[in-house]
C-alpha cells in the first residue's frame, strides 16, 4: 500500500504505469484522477487544508479496509494539499485486483470515504472573493451503500 | 493541559490554528462550553454544534465523547477531500 499527501504535483501516467508494473498475478487495475473544476466567473486558485497526521492515519486505514474488503493485491492514494489552479490534479487512486469488478468497487470505495471522511477542506479563491467548499449530503449519503448489509 | 486545534473556517472564527487550554472539561461538550465563555470569537465559531466535526486524538468522535487523557481535541468543519 502506498499512501502520499503532499504539496507538489505528481505524475499521473508514471504513477499509474509503476503501480500497474509492480502487481503480480492482478487482473485488473483501476485508477481515479480527481481535477480541480474551473468555475463560472473563474476560479483564481484551490486552497486545500489538512490535518497532519491524523490526515495520513484516516487514508490508511481507509485503504486497510479496502484492501481487506475486496482482497486487493494493492493500493494507491496520493492527495496533494496547498494551493492549486483551475484544471490541475488534486488526488489520485489506484486499485488492483484478481478481477475488475473488485478493482472498479474498491476505487469507488476509497474515493466515497476520501470525500467525506478525510480531513481535507477547499477553499475556493474567485475573482469575487474566497468561499469554503460546503461538505454536500449526497457525498454523506454515498456512505450507506457501503454500510455492512443486515444479516451479513 | 491539552493542545485544541481549528481547521478551515473553525480556525478562522477562532482566529488561530492551535492553543493550549487548560481545562477539566470531562466531555468534548463540556470544552465548547468552556471556550464559548471566553470570547465572541469562540462563541462565533462554536454557534451551530450541527456544522462542526470533532477528533479526540486524531479519531473522528462526536460532542459526548470523553476526554479522560486526551491530548489533543480538534474541530473542523465536515471534510471535503477527494
Amino acid at each position: 500500500m502506498d499512501i502520499r499527501v503532499q504539496e507538489s504535483p505528481f505524475a499521473f501516467g508514471a504513477e499509474a504505469e509503476a503501480f500497474a508494473a509492480r502487481q503480480r498475478g492482478m487482473g485488473a487495475v483501476v485508477t481515479f484522477t480527481g481535477i480541480v473544476r474551473d468555475l463560472p466567473g473563474g476560479m483564481a486558485h484551490m486552497e486545500i487544508e489538512h490535518y497532519p497526521g491524523m490526515t495520513e492515519a484516516a487514508l490508511r486505514k481507509i485503504a486497510e479496509e479496502a484492501q481487506a474488503r475486496w482482497d486487493l493485491g494493492d493500493a494507491l492514494i496520493i492527495h496533494r494539499h496547498g494551493r492549486l489552479g483551475p484544471d490541475e490534479m488534486i488526488m489520485m487512486v489506484a486499485t488492483a485486483a484478481r478481477h475488475r469488478v473488485a478493482a472498479f468497487e474498491a476505487a469507488e470505495f476509497l474515493m466515497d470515504f476520501l470525500k467525506s471522511r478525510a480531513p481535507f477542506w477547499k477553499k475556493e479563491h474567485l475573482s469575487e472573493g474566497a468561499q469554503w467548499v460546503a461538505a454536500k449530503e449526497e457525498d454523506e449519503a454515498a456512505l450507506d451503500r457501503w454500510a455492512p448489509k443486515e444479516g451479513a | 493541559m491539552m493542545d485544541v486545534l481549528y481547521f478551515a473556517w473553525v480556525r478562522e472564527r477562532v482566529g488561530l490554528p492551535k492553543e493550549r487550554v487548560e481545562t477539566g472539561a470531562a466531555t468534548v461538550r463540556e470544552l465548547v462550553a468552556e471556550l464559548k465563555a471566553r470570547e465572541p470569537r469562540y462563541e462565533a465559531a462554536f454557534a451551530d454544534e450541527g456544522a462542526l466535526r470533532v477528533a479526540v486524538d486524531q479519531e473522528l468522535t462526536d460532542f459526548d465523547a470523553s476526554l479522560t487523557g486526551a491530548r489533543e481535541v480538534a474541530f473542523f468543519p465536515p471534510m471535503t477531500g477527494g
